[in-house]
């Protein structure tokens, strides 16, 4: 193989992995929270069907992805509504999500099937973006870089910032959060919609560059594998980055190596890879009593203040 | 709608009582034909179920008045299937299709329990008195694509994004190959198993992973655009798969096969009218119009779609099987003598690969 | 607005039973407006989703196949959450059952006895069960979240019933389509009425029900289950054992799941494909807390949830309403059954406006 080809790989490794990361990175700050929102899926797809519907009818792109993160934004706020303001069981309302967000895509979708939008270009100008070496680096649209602007971000959110210890503090214990004074419901409610804005905009990254189309279903579960890589990266965003890489690398590499003939892996073996490792990666977590990285405390449970 | 107005429901609805619906069944003696669908995917995948639907719509329009059709979509293989068709028949519907392969044993008993009401059952190979089968020979149009495949591949080796190895699947990867090799003998097909029929970033990804490979040209038997879409933006070239896709990659595409059922379902339901209906098992393909090809892309030279036509031509005009002898499979074992075209029989058992493909 | 939830002492009785009731007549009113304004007929839609499956008796027997699993598994996953033990991974343990019970069917070597099912539905059982016991094992050993394993393990679950259908266990008899054989007879779910769907699991479901029910409420391990969940604390004071309710829970709700799944199997499905995955599991736990968590309310919440899925096909065929719309109509009926349980638990209570003058959220139960 030449090089062309190993930076082809490269590249499409980098296309399947950026909506896994934006995706996740959202559900990482959402679980941080305390909160498990099992819609991811559902999100996904109404980002994807928004900001599909917004770049071919304006004609602008760019436009498409912030309509796909304010359609994630809306749809988990009616999750918001439900598990915050009314208490309900938040898995039970996460899948509920899923089958709307479905339901919604679809129905919306409908008059988008069968036709095609334009990519965003490459971020960086010519002769970096289609350099035979360098467009490695830097032949990818904004998306991509944002995903990694987005990753630091939320690293430095958690870690240092005033608000995001706040988050922290609300998501291990939301009773001790309350009793000092942090307002609980506030947080999370900020948290899950940070989390739809960012599964919308993974979703549109599928119908915008990924797949520039519509169909139903278009995201076909990786709302699912996004869900497995927040718990798999030990909900740390420096790790996420890595998982998503390393899933991207090998659903991309499964394809190589079947298509040059040399795969003996059974596809279904690779399939339950990330669900597997997330098992596994618990598990080692526990075994090293390493405490810092388990389960945000609070994760799943409603919060019911004197009650 | 086709099916908006419904009189026995209209009186429900209207005079809201709960008996009423009951009174409009007896009156609906001399309706017309009600004809029911039931699909595995959504009318909007843009794949084989849009394909259907497109052919219920005009069977519908061609038939006006004489039928009545109502269909119900993404109903999973398995009981809920069997239900669907149970509701359909109840409903009133004499002529019902089950478009997907995993409907076979959910028609089948479905079948036994109304026999009044005649099934068919697109893809499968279980058959009763009131239950037929039908497919398309969707292979005709590969023969066409790989003739073109053939001569416009530069590498010489065409790249198959494939779902699952089933009889239907693996004689498109084997016509394919032949016919490109009818134009040039070294012409090399690499199959990538993608174990889904429907997953548009994969299907892509494994594009892209032919590309890399060093194929040129892609063939597909996965259901959406997403491969031609990869095709497009590597500069490459593809086939469509069950409708022109051409609106999505119109750079890419050199033809598409096709699905065109609204033949078949006319004709159905014009011999359930007229009493004539019998079982049996349908295969109709380039000749009947089940299969069709797509409008040749601006990019495939003048001698490429003459060669593309006459293969087609010969098809239709019945001068030419696809798969004819001297054949020998992958691993050098002779499977068809000169001169000799394989039977139906045998292309609906098959489970081995031609010389010259790599899977 | 001048409104604040405050939260009761003790469950609203009249609440109890009248919230499902609301939640249904909203849904019916949401979505006749809604499919009105899709242009099509409200009524009538709602009507046949909500209607006609309930009234018309050819109907009952499609929401007693449907209902089933999903009253089995719920059944199950309602024990443990009211222990506090989130499996939420049932689907897995559903396809767990089936593979055990398939494989015993399969490689028993074609004996034909009367033991045959017995056995499969056993090995089902004892799938489900063990499929269960990683999350327990993670649980009780460790502290592992199971809410996260039991989930993965559901994904991990699938893969391999795909692996198998497709390579070991595919019909030899096939044509390479990935399915196993079909089930003979004495490996099926008897029929009880000819001719129509009705099969022993059905029955099973209601009785498991009815079991489950008395075992809650009568007897001392309902109580420690009970108690496990609304007190923990309480729970380990009176000598009740942390690590042994994970286990109960797990066991029994991965047992029950693996039992309906190769009811299913060896029941409406016959053989098992890659469509076997229905998301019954999934669907299940919705199931039980609209039944509340109570094995009798899970069999009504599982017939609302049948009447829905059978209700919305024949909509689609008479209406001809898009799937996808019936897909949210389902959505906001389950949002809205989650939701107005609050008045179950919370009264509304108008605040004099002097009290609370500006932006008082709607909702007011934080530090707010």
């Amino acid at each position: 193989m030449t090089l062309d080809v190993y930076v082809s790989i490269f590249m499409t490794v980098v296309i399947a992995a950026t909506p896994i990361l934006i995706a996740a990175l959202g559900e990482l700050v959402v679980e941080k929270s305390g909160v498990l929102n099992l819609g991811v899926e559902g999100m996904m797809l109404c980002g994807a069907v928004a900001g599909f519907s917004i770049a071919t009818t304006t004609g602008a792109t760019s436009g498409g992805y912030l309509a796909g993160a304010a359609a994630g934004a809306a749809l988990s706020m009616v999750f918001a509504l439900l598990v915050l303001s009314l208490s309900a069981n938040q898995v039970a309302t996460g899948l509920a999500l899923t089958i709307f967000g479905t339901g919604v895509s679809s129905l919306t979708g409908r008059p988008f099937v069968g036709k095609t939008v334009q990519r965003l270009g490459p971020l960086f100008p010519h002769p970096l973006s289609d350099h035979p070496l360098l467009r490695a680096l830097f032949g990818y649209d904004a998306i991509v870089y944002l995903s990694l602007v987005l990753t630091v971000a939320v690293a430095w959110f958690l870690a240092a910032s005033r608000p995001g210890l706040v988050l922290r503090a609300v998501g291990e214990g939301d009773a001790a959060a309350h009793a000092i004074g942090h307002p609980v419901i506030r947080v999370r409610y900020a948290a899950i919609a940070f989390g739809g804005a960012l599964a919308g905009l993974a979703g549109a990254y599928y119908s915008l560059a990924v797949t520039p189309m519509w169909a139903d279903r278009l995201t076909a579960g990786r709302g699912w594998i996004a869900l497995a890589l927040v718990v798999f990266a030990a909900w740390r965003p420096w790790r996420l980055l890595a998982g998503a890489y390393l899933f991207g690398a090998v659903m991309t590499l499964e394809l190589q190596s079947k298509a040059a003939g040399v795969g003996f892996v059974p596809p279904e073996f690779l399939a339950m890879l990330p669900y597997l490792a997330t098992v596994v990666v618990l598990t080692l977590i526990a075994l090293r009593g390493a405490g810092g990285q388990r389960a945000p405390a609070c994760l799943g449970k409603a919060f019911r203040a004197g009650g | 709608m086709t099916i908006a107005f419904d009189r026995r429901r209209f009186l429900a609805a209207t005079a809201g009582a709960a008996s009423l619906p009951l009174l409009g069944r007896a009156l609906q003696a001399a309706d017309p034909l009600k004809v029911g669908f039931i699909y595995v995917g959504p009318i909007g995948d843009f794949g084989w179920t849009h394909a259907h639907e497109m052919a219920r719509q005009k069977m519908q329009s061609e038939l006006g008045d004489a039928v009545k059709t109502s269909y119900v979509e993404n109903v999973p293989e398995g009981p809920d299937a069997e239900r669907v068709l149970r509701q359909l028949a109840q409903g009133g519907n004499k002529l019902i299709f089950a478009t997907s392969f995993g409907f076979m044993n959910a028609a089948v008993k479905a079948a036994k329990q109304f026999p009044k009401v005649k099934f068919e059952h697109a893809t499968g190979y279980k058959r009763g008195p009131n239950l037929a089968t039908y497919n398309a020979r969707f292979y005709h149009g590969r023969a066409v694509c790989g003739t073109i495949a053939g001569m416009m591949s530069k590498s010489g080796v065409g790249g198959y994004l494939a779902s699952f190895p089933i009889p239907e699947v693996v004689m498109g990867i084997n016509t394919f190959t032949l016919a490109a090799q009818k134009v040039n003998p070294k012409f090399k097909v690499r199959v990538l198993w993608l174990s889904t029929w429907y997953d548009p970033a994969k299907e892509a990804d494994g594009a892209k992973a032919l590309l890399d490979q060093g194929c040129d040209i892609i063939s597909q038997h996965t259901d959406s655009p997403a491969a031609l879409q990869a095709c497009q933006e590597r500069g490459a070239f593809g086939f469509g798969q069950a409708s022109d896709m051409s609106s999505v990659a119109p750079k890419a595409q050199l033809t598409a096969i096709m699905d065109n059922w609204a033949p078949y379902y006319t004709m159905r339901a014009k011999e359930a009218i007229a009493g004539t209906w019998k079982t049996g098992n349908t295969w109709w393909g380039l000749k009947e119009g089940l299969t069709q090809m797509a409008p040749y892309g601006a990019m495939v030279p003048d001698n490429v779609r003459k060669a593309a036509d006459a293969t087609k031509n010969a098809i239709i005009a019945g001068t030419l099987n696809p798969i004819t002898g001297p054949v020998k499979d992958n691993k050098g074992v002779e499977r068809l003598k000169p001169g000799v075209g394989i039977t139906d029989a045998e292309l609906e058992k098959m489970d081995w690969y031609v010389e010259g493909v790599q899977s | 607005m001048p409104f604040k939830l405050e939260p009761r002492r003790e469950p609203n009785r009249t609440m109890l039973y009248a919230s499902p009731v609301i939640a249904v007549a909203l849904t019916a009113l949401a979505g006749l407006l809604f499919f009105a304004a899709l242009g099509y007929n409200g009524t009538l839609a709602i009507y046949d989703i909500l209607i006609l499956p309930v009234i018309d008796a050819t109907h009952w027997i499609d929401l007693g196949v449907k209902a089933a699993p999903l009253v089995t598994i719920a059944i199950g996953l309602a024990i443990g959450f009211r222990a506090n033990v989130w499996n939420i991974g049932a689907e897995g343990q559903y396809v767990m059952g089936a593979i055990a019970g398939t494989g015993v069917a399969l490689h028993a070597g074609g004996t034909e006895g009367a033991w045959a099912l017995p056995v499969m539905c056993l090995a089902g059982a004892l799938g489900g069960a063990l499929w269960a016991a990683i999350p327990a094992l993670l649980r009780a050993r460790l502290k592992v979240s199971e809410i996260l394993t039991s989930l993965m393990l559901s994904y991990v679950a699938i893969q391999v019933l795909y692996f198998l259908v497709r390579g070991p266990w595919r019909d030899p008899e096939g044509f390479n389509f990935p399915q196993t054989r079909s089930f003979t007879d004495v490996e099926s779910m008897p029929i009880l009425i000819d001719g129509t769907r009705l099969h022993l699991g059905i029955p099973i479901a209601v009785l498991i029900a009815m079991a489950v029910w008395v075992v809650m409420s009568r007897t001392l391990v309902g109580f420690e289950l009970r108690v496990s969940g609304l007190a923990p604390n309480a729970a380990r004071y009176a000598g009740f054992r942390e690590q042994r309710t994970v286990w109960l829970a797990l066991l029994v709700s991965g047992g029950l799941a693996g039992l309906a799944g190769i009811f299913e199997a060896a029941g409406p499905f016959g053989q098992i494909t890659p469509n076997f995955p229905t998301g019954y599991g999934f669907t299940a736990i919705v199931v039980a807390f609209l039944g509340r968590l109570n094995p009798l309310g899970i069999l009504i919440g599982g017939v609302v949830l049948a009447v829905s899925f059978v209700g919305g096909e024949l909509a689609e065929t008479s209406v001809g309403l898009p799937s996808a719309a019936i897909g949210l109509f389902q959505a906001t009926l389950l949002f809205l059954l989650l939701g107005v349980d609050m008045l179950v638990w919370y009264r509304i209570r108008r605040i004099a406006p002097a009290i609370a003058p500006s932006a008082a959220p709607a909702v007011v139960r934080s530090a707010s």
